[in-house]
């Protein structure tokens, strides 16, 4: 009982990190378990994706929790990151090389938006002013052949790497949800653990009782058994962490139906993306997991409905 | 001609003599902190530079490292391959009339990359540039040759020129090591000075020990360096 008290009186942020070290702490068990309940099977994949789980925690909860600006930083790199491993599986035309440039500036200049709080040119820079420029920008390279093209699809990562994943960021800058003590920082991580527990829990359930695949000309390992079990079981999950939000029951469950369905369509997106570059993964920086975006797919659909919802819902002082 | 395998050329390379114990200059030290710094923090954060077949690198003694050539970031992040105090032994072999052109591109490439200036025209006897090779190898030094002479467009692999052939039949116990650059042209491209951050790969292969017909030896690098592109 005393335990419990103690653990309710820290700060939500904490709390928060213990729930988080408790999941990896289950997570590494049970792959140590499943190593010594079956020897001859390789769980190497496995173990490695926990290791990757652990550090990605880590970082992410130093980056969230230690300053503003340091988070601001992350998501820039987070971003920048992303749109590296696209790019580089793009086939780009030798006349695109400025307009690059060019986009690749705009990756910190919509994260200086953020960090001096300039919502009207947050939203609009990379949908607006980037979507006009960067044509123009093609323009100056007096190559037609391959232009529409290009223009759309640099324009279309910067979208959903950029101007998507950038939403995280700017939630994570709100100071104070009106008449609560919620601030954005909590929210981010609501919004991560949801989406992130999804992800792990409809691979959890459709690889033990996965039949019916639900878009198999796309990723062959999407179940409808995976599906559904994974959203329901991270909707409950979610109402664990309640507390870093301004949400009733009801609206936290529907708020994680939303964002995890968001999230299933970001990972269906990029998987039909990686089909059509004829890659496996984006990368391989994160060891067992592949590269950033395989990692952040579903955040960078999540994270704009997420933000919206919240804007609408519980605006911000 | 004949070619060795890894182990073969380990053993022959560690028989030659150590590494040269010049005395460290200023250069050396200007240059470990400016790779420290600057260059390798650019090509793991900004280029994200990728590297197979690493253990092919010799570890000890002399090697001549043969790669294609499409951009600035060749010599760059090759050198990001060698530990600190090994770069002040390694010679990218360049441009006398591109890399020395003015006295500021001077002082800059050989404050960075330590270049061995050679000349690609007017030669003689003074400005041999397969002497120049020799002399840095007797003072121990390891040398990065781009044997297509100069920048392509990173798409195809131009055809070698055939003053590595001369080079290396006169020195059968000197390793060379292939590698193929990927995605350097797409980044920094010829004539472009700011790079776009496509993630650039190095695949390093087996070292080589060759000797003989220099047309057969031409054919054997350009063979291992293609086989290399196709990997993926």
């Amino acid at each position: 009982m005393n335990l419990a008290t103690t653990i309710r009186s820290l700060s939500p942020v904490l709390q928060m990190g213990l729930l988080v070290l408790g999941v990896l702490i289950i997570a590494s068990v049970v792959v140590a378990a499943l190593k010594r309940a079956r020897p001859q099977a390789d769980f190497a994949e496995l173990a490695a994706r926990v290791r990757a789980w652990w550090v990605m925690a880590a970082v992410f909860f130093a980056a969230v929790v230690l300053s503003n600006r340091l988070s601001l930083v992350f998501f820039a790199f987070m971003s920048f990151w992303a749109m590296k491993e696209y790019v580089t599986l793009l086939k780009t035309r030798p006349a695109d090389h400025h307009a690059l440039v060019f986009t690749f500036l705009a990756i910190p200049m919509q994260y200086v938006w953020v960090a001096i709080g300039w919502y009207g040119m947050f939203i609009i820079f990379i949908p607006v002013y980037m979507m006009l420029a960067l044509p123009a920008r093609l323009v100056l390279a007096k190559e037609t052949t391959g232009f529409v093209a290009s223009a759309s699809q640099i324009q279309w990562g910067m979208m959903i790497f950029v101007f998507g994943l950038s939403h995280m960021a700017f939630l994570l800058t709100v100071p104070q949800i009106a008449d609560t003590v919620v601030n954005g920082r909590m929210l981010v991580l609501f919004l991560v653990f949801v989406v992130e527990m999804s992800d792990v829990l409809q691979y959890i359930w459709g690889k033990t009782l996965g039949r019916h695949k639900i878009i198999p000309a796309v990723s062959p390992n999407k179940t409808w058994e995976g599906f559904i079990g994974g959203i329901l079981s991270a909707m409950l999950l979610s109402l664990l962490i309640r507390f870093l939000t301004p949400f009733t029951v009801i609206e936290t469950l529907l708020v994680s139906l939303l964002i995890t369905v968001a999230g299933f369509c970001g990972g269906a997106v990029m998987s039909a993306v990686k089909r059509d570059f004829g890659v496996k993964d984006f990368g391989a920086s994160i060891p067992g997991h592949g590269g950033m975006l395989d990692r952040v797919d579903s955040l960078c659909y999540a994270a704009p409905f997420f933000f919206h919802y919240v804007r609408y819902f519980h605006p911000w002082n | 001609m004949s070619s060795g395998t890894a182990s073969q050329t380990e053993n022959q390379a560690t028989g030659k003599q150590g590494p040269p114990s010049r005395r460290w200059t200023a250069r050396d030290i200007v240059q470990m902190l400016l790779f420290a710094l600057l260059v390798k923090p650019f090509m793991t954060l900004f280029i994200g530079l990728r590297v197979h077949g690493r253990e092919h690198l010799p570890r000890a003694g002399q090697f001549i490292l043969v790669a294609n050539h499409s951009s600035h970031l060749d010599t760059m992040s090759l050198l990001t391959l060698f530990r600190l105090t090994d770069l002040r032994h390694i010679r990218p072999v360049a441009a006398a009339d591109y890399f020395e052109r003015n006295a500021f591109v001077s002082l800059f490439t050989k404050t960075f990359f330590n270049i061995l200036p050679i000349a690609r025209r007017g030669i003689t006897a003074e400005n041999n540039p397969l002497e120049r090779m020799r002399q840095a190898l007797d003072a121990g030094h390891s040398l990065i040759i781009f044997p297509e002479g100069t920048r392509g467009s990173g798409e195809s692999i131009g055809p070698f020129r055939s003053g590595i052939a001369h080079l290396v039949a006169k020195l059968p116990d000197v390793p060379v090591v292939p590698a193929y650059l990927a995605n350097m042209g797409r980044s920094l491209p010829k004539g472009e000075f700011i790079p776009v951050p496509f993630f650039c790969e190095i695949r390093l292969g087996e070292p080589m020990l060759l000797s003989g017909n220099r047309q057969q030896i031409i054919h054997t690098l350009e063979d291992a360096v293609r086989a290399l592109k196709e990997i993926d």
